[in-house]
């Protein structure tokens, strides 16, 4: 395709229109924001964004409604997880015990490197717990790489709590509701 | 050893009948005959044939190798057979063909043999459906606890779910609930809430294994696994209880809650506790070892391995290990310290010399050995160990290669035959240099005091012990999990092993270093990589002629002894 | 010798070379802040020495003006590493930016900022061939550039520094003879005859416009302003002749292009704008009292940050010319227009004599 330049008149050619033009702009944007305060910076660490709902922040972990950990150390977020910023310590048959009734595991230690983390969500989405969430958190510093690993005790106090429908929880009562099993071992 | 599981491939007999049948429309001919889990020709049955034809049908109680049960339903198949007429004459087709009468009710495939002209039919609308319902039942009671369950990810139940069962559970009353965590045996856990009673476990140890420990008890829905009151489960085999169980019921101590079983690399390698030579594979991750699972061999091992041989590998990633190239102490280089021993040894009178190898390694680096022996002249010999076989598994013989130090020439019939002689030789002074690989020769009748009057004492160990202290020259070596190599078992089986793990620090394979020093000793050269040395070996060895390191296959190949 | 005479020129150096110290870094902050104000923004509100927040009322106000922030650019210039690439050659190198201040600053020493204090005239050096010295010294300018894009052995810098030459050299002719007519009209090169001229006559743009116009032109081609900032062009030749430089000596270029702004604003209200007189209240003689000469120093800044402002503005506003364009308008449009200005200037001149 041709586009044909349009000649420019005399007076165009003067430059003087435009430079009058440019005067004008720059003449209200100044005004404007010099007097109207109409600016559209944000003072930031006063003035913060109002997050979506579906924000998708830094994954932490959460507890239960009775404080318990939810996570069983299954490992998926792991798995699943795009720059391998999870790293979980699985207990062994000789670690601890859940700190919740019936659920027989929990990680001995689950590390994210908030470095490494891409905030994509795979792990909350994976997670069959319920366990790991996306929070709101943006701002994540630290003073060293090793400040930036944040550890299980860490994520779970950033984390807070959950509510949940505590399924270790419903399979314990429900198996003490049996305690007349016919015939016992 | 019996012949229960470790069934020698015999000449196949010619005299078995072929017949056609037909699976989901391909036809195919399968033997008449087949052997059964005991080796035994029977009839084959329908899910041999599907196997022939390459069509999966999913089960969970049946096993190649354990007697058939037929109770788990999953294998439900369709199937007809050719009509016949009232004068038993099959009926044609306008076309000619006979015409196949499809059977009214299905046939688990497991238990119902093929007769002539059968039609088998694995895809039909009708056995998908059987299939959802047979799942829907074993999962009525499933706990459902995949996160924590250790078999997750390699779980039958997972993976038929997944492929062939119903989305959601239509049950809304609450599941019955039986013992969980339930201590069966030093070894096993028992979650019965997981378990399908599919009965693989108590087939296993009352067919195989010879210990009728476990059982069910109670009916209906409350049926449970258990051992018998008062035994515990704690034969040498109960870990295989633990690959063949096809959810996650049985698992192993050993391997609880250590990590998921999609994170593991695997590796094909061999066990190295016994003279067997039970093939293995290998899961590792991030340079640690978490297990050995036994990998069908159906000329060794078949399906199993045993517990003791199961669970020997801790020592591996132990942190005591031999990490660095030692020379009178002092930590050096690897080629300083080869260079140096080379420049000793090379001019070492003849019969001065003698060499301590150890049955526990390669053919290759004890072939390498005793090219070193012939330059010197020196005397060898390796060191017996020998423990209780039993009737399945275990050798007596408890070097996992005692037949490659025969045939490789480091030592004859009478393994260990040559250690007084030795020991004399350094007494007398006769004998200034030793060479010992893999052995504490301390325990061995060559004591501390002698070892002190020698004059050169190379030595290369994996962990350390009286004599590595005493090297002059300390050489770390690997585990068979972090090299390759070859092994020849107690039956002249000769098996190839493959690398699981990096070795820690500076220790390299055996065969790299001695490959380096044999070629500044005697001049040879050779070849860099483990495939060339085991064919050079081939040739070099007169009853490994004709192996070729990619001819040894997964299973390996039989030398004679 | 006239130790009077040497006293007062030092005190007056020293004072004007703060002021235009001081200016320039105003002028950074000014340029910041319009830019924002233009853009939307807010420009630097931030930096501040602790207790200046403290202050009631004023405090947070002046922070918001970023009227701290000149200090916090000058400390970080000051602590920054000075790095020297590898390759440069080393003596041009520490040279160029030197070479690129004096003569930025030495202009501003026949400017008469005011007319008397006291006995003391406003000006460092009254010369009779002000303009001439001014324009002896302004195409010195060139060399530091030139040099620093010679001398950085990096080919942004060097094809900033050749772009510079070129377009200084070009734009100087125009420069040169747009003033002419000036003196034609004031019939004298000293630039305090200049301004007594104008205060007697009325300011000199009313007489030459078209001077005027290409002189105005020219200084922001001469001062590397947008929209003739192609020796510098971040976005072609990532920062052009200074692009090797860090720290103190980028620094020493800031302050070079901004005491040049400075020098032509300067030279722009003398020679045009009637310097520090005003037509009225009795300003446009020399100052009697001491009142009055500071009213006129005052005068004379105001107008003379007007086309500080001026400056900055236009940078804001329109974009970069094309190389060509550049050359074009500086010598197939300057050049001629500003010989028939010359033309027409002195054929008015005596047909009206």
């Amino acid at each position: 395709m041709i586009v044909n330049r349009k000649p420019l008149t005399i007076w165009e050619r003067l430059y003087l229109p435009a430079i009058a033009g440019g005067f004008k702009v720059t003449a209200r944007h100044l005004f404007r924001s010099l007097f109207g305060g109409k600016t559209v910076t944000m003072d930031y660490p006063e003035q913060k964004w109002a997050l979506p709902p579906d924000y998708r922040g830094a994954p932490y972990l959460v507890r239960d409604q009775d404080g318990n950990t939810k996570c069983v150390s299954c490992q998926l977020c792991e798995f699943v997880c795009p720059p391998k910023a999870i790293k979980i310590t699985p207990p062994g048959p000789t670690g601890p015990m859940a700190d919740r009734p019936n659920a027989e595991k929990m990680p001995l230690e689950f590390e994210i490197n908030m470095l490494r983390c891409i905030f994509c969500g795979y792990c909350q989405e994976v997670c069959p717990e319920e366990a790991i969430f996306l929070l709101k958190d943006y701002s994540l510093t630290g003073q060293s790489r090793q400040e930036m690993v944040y550890n299980k005790e860490k994520l779970l106090a950033l984390g807070g709590t959950h509510p949940g429908i505590q399924k270790w929880k419903h399979k314990l009562e429900e198996a003490k509701a049996q305690q007349d099993f016919p015939v016992k071992i | 050893m019996s012949t229960a599981a470790t069934t020698e491939t015999k000449p196949a007999t010619p005299a078995i009948e072929k017949i056609k049948v037909k699976v989901d429309g391909r036809e195919i001919e399968v033997p008449k005959l087949m052997p059964d889990w005991s080796g035994k020709l029977t009839p084959t049955t329908m899910i041999q044939a599907c196997e022939l034809a390459k069509t999966d049908v999913p089960h969970y109680c049946y096993h190649p190798k354990l007697p058939v049960a037929g109770n788990c339903r999953m294998c439900l198949v369709e199937f007809g057979t050719p009509a016949l007429g009232p004068d038993r004459k099959p009926i044609l087709n306008p076309d000619g063909a006979p015409q196949v009468r499809k059977s009214p009710r299905p046939a688990i495939a497991c238990a119902t043999p093929i007769s002539p002209g059968m039609e088998i039919y694995t895809n039909t609308p009708g056995v998908k459906q059987m299939r959802e319902g047979v799942l829907e039942f074993l999962l009525i009671n499933h706990p459902l606890d995949c996160p924590i369950c250790d078999k997750a990810g390699e779980c039958r139940l997972q993976e038929y779910s997944l492929d062939y069962g119903a989305a959601q559970s239509r049950l809304v009353e609450p599941k019955v609930h039986k013992p969980k965590a339930a201590d069966l045996g030093p070894r096993i856990v028992l979650d019965d809430e997981r378990c399908i009673l599919c009965s693989r476990c108590i087939r296993f140890t009352r067919d195989i294994a010879g210990d009728d420990a476990l059982g069910f008890i109670n009916r209906g829905s409350y049926s449970t696994l258990t051992a018998y009151p008062g035994r515990v489960f704690d034969n040498n085999y109960t870990l295989n209880t633990v690959d063949i169980c096809p959810v996650g019921a049985l698992t192993s101590k050993d391997f609880r809650f250590q990590m998921r079983a999609w994170f593991l690399k695997e590796t094909q390698s061999l066990c190295a506790s016994c003279a067997t030579g039970c093939n293995i594979t290998i899961g590792s991750r991030e340079e640690k070892i978490y297990r050995y699972e036994p990998r069908q061999n159906d000329a060794v091992n078949s399906c199993w391995m045993c517990d003791h041989g199961r669970l020997n590998y801790k020592w591996i990633g132990r942190e005591d290990r031999l990490k660095e190239v030692r020379v009178r102490g002092q930590k050096t280089t690897w080629t300083a310290a080869l260079n140096e021993i080379a420049d000793k040894l090379k001019n070492t009178p003849a019969g001065s010399a003698a060499i301590v190898a150890s049955a526990r390694q390669t053919n290759e680096e004890l072939w390498l050995l005793s090219k070193w022996k012939a330059k010197l002249g020196a005397v060898s010999d390796s060191i017996p160990r020998t423990g209780e076989g039993d009737r399945l598994l275990v050798s007596a013989d408890r070097n996992p290669n005692t037949n490659g130090a025969r045939l490789t020439g480091i030592c004859f019939t009478e393994m260990g035959a040559q250690l007084p002689q030795i020991a004399h030789g350094i007494a007398s002074g006769k004998i200034k240099t030793l060479i010992v690989f893999g052995e504490d020769v301390t325990q061995h009748g060559i004591g501390a005091e002698l070892l002190d009057k020698l004059e050169t004492l190379v030595v290369s160990d994996i962990l350390p012990n009286a004599t590595t202290q005493r090297a002059h020259y300390l050489l770390p070596g690997c585990a068979h999990a972090e090299k390759r190599g070859t092994f020849t078992n107690v039956k002249g089986r000769v098996q190839k092993f493959m690398k699981a793990v990096e070795p820690p620090g500076d220790a390299r394979p055996e065969w790299e270093f001695l490959h380096d020093v044999v070629h500044h000793v005697t001049g040879r050269n050779g070849f860099l990589t483990i495939e060339g040395l085991f064919n050079e070996l081939a040739k070099d060895v007169p009853a490994f002629n004709g192996l070729t390191w990619a001819g040894l296959g997964d299973t390996g190949a039989t030398v004679p002894i | 010798m006239d130790w009077n005479f040497i006293i007062f020129s030092v005190v007056k150096i020293a004072i004007v070379v703060g002021v235009v110290q001081g200016m320039v870094a105003y002028a950074v902050l000014a340029e910041r802040k319009i830019s924002a104000w233009i853009q939307d923004r807010v420009g630097p509100n931030r930096a501040a020495p602790p207790f200046v927040e403290r202050i009631p009322a004023l405090g947070p106000a002046l922070i918001r003006l970023g009227l701290f922030q000149p200090l916090a650019d000058g400390l970080k210039f000051l602590l920054k590493e000075d790095f020297t690439p590898a390759g440069v050659r080393k003596a041009y190198f520490w040279l160029a930016p030197a070479l690129a201040v004096i003569p930025s600053m030495l202009v501003i020493a026949v400017i008469p900022f005011g007319s008397h204090l006291g006995h003391q005239k406003m000006v460092i050096a009254d010369l009779n061939v002000g303009i001439l010295y001014t324009f002896g010294i302004v195409s010195l300018g060139v060399y530091g550039i030139v040099l620093a894009g010679y001398a950085a052995n990096s080919k942004y810098p060097f094809l900033g520094g050749i772009r510079s030459s070129a377009q200084m050299i070009s734009y100087e002719i125009a420069m040169g003879m747009s003033v002419i007519p000036v003196f034609l009209i004031a019939g004298d090169l000293n630039l305090s005859q200049i301004i007594g001229w104008q205060g007697r006559h009325g300011w000199l743009f009313l007489y030459a416009p078209v001077s005027f116009l290409i002189f105005l032109v020219a200084s922001f081609a001469e001062t590397n302003r947008l929209p003739f900032d192609l020796p510098e062009a971040e976005t072609e030749l990532v920062g052009g002749y200074h692009t090797e430089y860090s720290s103190m000596k980028f620094a020493l270029f800031f302050l070079a292009e901004y005491s040049n702004m400075i020098a032509s604003a300067a030279m722009m209200v003398t020679l045009f704008f009637g310097g520090w007189t005003l037509p009225f209240w009795g300003l446009d003689h020399p100052a009697t009292s001491l009142g009055m000469g500071l009213l006129q120093i005052l005068v004379f800044l105001v107008k003379m940050l007007s086309f500080m402002v001026l400056f900055i503005w236009v940078r804001w506003m329109f974009p970069r010319f094309r190389y060509d364009q550049l050359m074009d308008l500086g010598w197939r449009r300057f050049v001629p227009l500003a010989l028939v200005n010359i033309l027409v200037t002195a054929v008015v001149l005596w047909m009206k004599s």
